[in-house]
């Protein structure tokens, strides 16, 4: 773009200027208050499109995901390039521009007022049980945990980072719990396999909660057995056989 | 509860003429740890392997810490009991002669101190994947995007910023207080029993005196005026309810393990409301 140099003014685009493809969606990530999916920078640009002049309605109109896709390889080899701060970043639930890690210290200048308060221990574990055996009812929870987490679960669902996703097809109907998408974005995860160690942990045979039922004076006293092997709930091991 | 054979058990605390029981004072704090996470916090003090772990020496330690929260009248979940009784039955076992134990029981699926070692394991395996998460959740912190209208929520998750302290558990706490009471003069003064001053409330007070804006105390520094046993257990106590009505916040040094307290800072909720009711600091 031909501009003066000594002219700080926005430059206007001029009548012939066809932004690229590239610059549309830097513009639309720098903008947006949230992550932007495929779908939707295809959506948003190609809606975006009928607005245009018509001879400029052509080049948009045929965006599809797998151009949208090239755009942000380029823009992303752009900005590393030239050095930017900020750089391109894949969420689990879109692509947005975030700062440079080391620029931290002094962006949190500009939250200073906000004292955060974190996830207390019990809750991220709690939060970690959910993630690798969902969905999961309370009880399952309580039989790995060792102590209630009723109030753990609330705070967890206050949050938004657990959600309810149907109930056990067992007697009692007890409800389900999974991890949210927000669970996802606040811990940079793009899905559930980028966590760590995900193939043990979602395997191993864990102590499971007695299933509620009337001969349950019975069950305290023999062991749980289902396909992953012989388990033992441990409340029920005080009991000499 | 918590009375075990050997008398060599027995805890520091007697059940006397406590002001905090006195007092009718009961701390209730919602201590989402339970009974694994005790055992869990014990074996790491002693720093061996889970598998080398001592049951007796772990279940003795895990009667003293039952002692204290019964002497400091702070409620716990009926798992922490159940989990004492579990450790005594293993325990028992282990005393019985080896042709005398429970027939049929040759297999270590079927004993219960190897169950229990094994549900350790693996709930200590999701100990560390949470440890993981803190990690990522830390990075992203770090990162900053356009901030969506309402700044608490995308914020309300950042890590405190001085990563060299750790979080406090109620069981550091509990240890804490338990090297302070053995630090105490044998001798009790009868004296003191009488003395009307030392309720919570008053020891309340006290420490939101103490702890003025941007003080920091050292745990042990609390109870440097206390003498008795019956002092030492109320101050701690004012503290518990002053972090759990997050007035108080406390960290302790990952290096050296020193407890400091101090003043929880205001959240920007907490100063806005500030400025509407006209409070200062």
């Amino acid at each position: 773009m031909d501009q003066d140099p000594s002219n700080h003014q926005p430059s206007s685009a001029q009548n012939s200027e066809i932004p690229t493809l590239v610059s549309i969606v830097e513009a639309l990530l720098f903008t947006s208050q949230k992550a932007l999916s495929l779908k939707e920078l295809v959506s948003l640009i190609q809606s975006a499109s009928t607005a245009l002049q018509e001879e400029i309605q052509k080049t948009f109109t045929s965006i599809n995901e797998q151009k949208i896709r090239e755009a942000l390889e380029m823009l992303h080899e752009e900005l590393s390039i030239s050095k930017r701060a900020y750089e391109l970043r894949e969420t689990a639930s879109g692509w947005q521009l975030v700062t440079k890690s080391l620029f931290a210290p002094w962006l949190r200048q500009l939250f200073r007022e906000v004292r955060p308060s974190r996830l207390s221990p019990p809750a991220l574990e709690t939060l970690a049980i959910i993630a690798y055996r969902q969905p999961i009812t309370r009880a399952d929870l309580e039989a790995i945990r060792g102590v209630a987490v009723d109030g753990v679960v609330q705070t967890l669902l206050d949050r938004g980072l657990i959600r309810i996703t149907g109930r056990a097809d067992i007697p009692g109907r007890p409800l389900l719990y999974a991890t949210s998408q927000l669970f996802l974005d606040h811990f940079g995860l793009l899905s559930l396999n980028e966590l760590p160690n995900a193939t043990e942990l979602g395997k191993i045979p864990l102590p499971r909660a007695p299933l509620p039922s009337p001969k349950k004076e019975q069950e305290l006293t023999s062991s749980q057995e289902n396909e992953e092997g012989k388990l033992t709930c441990y409340s029920s091991s005080i009991i000499p056989k | 509860m918590g009375q075990s054979a050997d008398t060599n058990n027995k805890s520091v605390m007697t059940h006397a003429q406590l002001p905090s029981q006195n007092d009718a004072y009961k701390v209730s704090l919602d201590i989402f740890e339970g009974p694994l996470d005790l055992l869990l916090y014990l074996i790491k003090k002693e720093e061996v392997d889970i598998y080398e772990v001592s049951m007796e020496k772990i279940t003795k330690q895990y009667l003293q810490y039952l002692d204290a929260f019964e002497v400091l009248n702070i409620e716990i979940a009926g798992e922490f009991m159940v989990m004492a009784a579990t450790l005594l039955y293993i325990k028992s076992r282990t005393l019985l002669p080896k042709n005398e134990q429970m027939p049929g029981e040759e297999a270590e699926e079927d004993d219960p101190g190897w169950e229990l070692i094994r549900q350790l394991i693996e709930y200590k395996k999701f100990k560390e994947a949470a440890l993981h998460l803190r990690d990522q959740e830390e990075y992203q912190a770090t990162i900053f995007s356009r901030p969506q209208s309402s700044l608490e929520t995308t914020l309300s998750l950042l890590p405190q910023e001085n990563i060299l302290f750790k979080e406090v558990s109620i069981f550091d706490l509990i240890h804490a207080f338990q090297k302070a009471l053995h630090r105490l003069p044998k001798e009790e003064n009868f004296r003191e029993i009488f003395e009307e001053t030392y309720t919570v409330s008053s020891r309340i007070e006290y420490l939101i005196g103490a702890l003025a804006h941007g003080i920091t105390m050292k745990f042990e520094e609390l109870f440097s005026s206390t003498a008795t046993r019956a002092q030492l257990v109320v101050t701690f106590l004012a503290m518990l309810e002053l972090i759990r009505m997050k007035y108080l916040c406390v960290r302790q040094d990952t290096h050296c393990s020193t407890i400091w307290i101090e003043r929880q800072q205001k959240t920007s909720h907490q100063l806005e409301w500030d400025k509407q009711n006209s409070v200062t600091s």
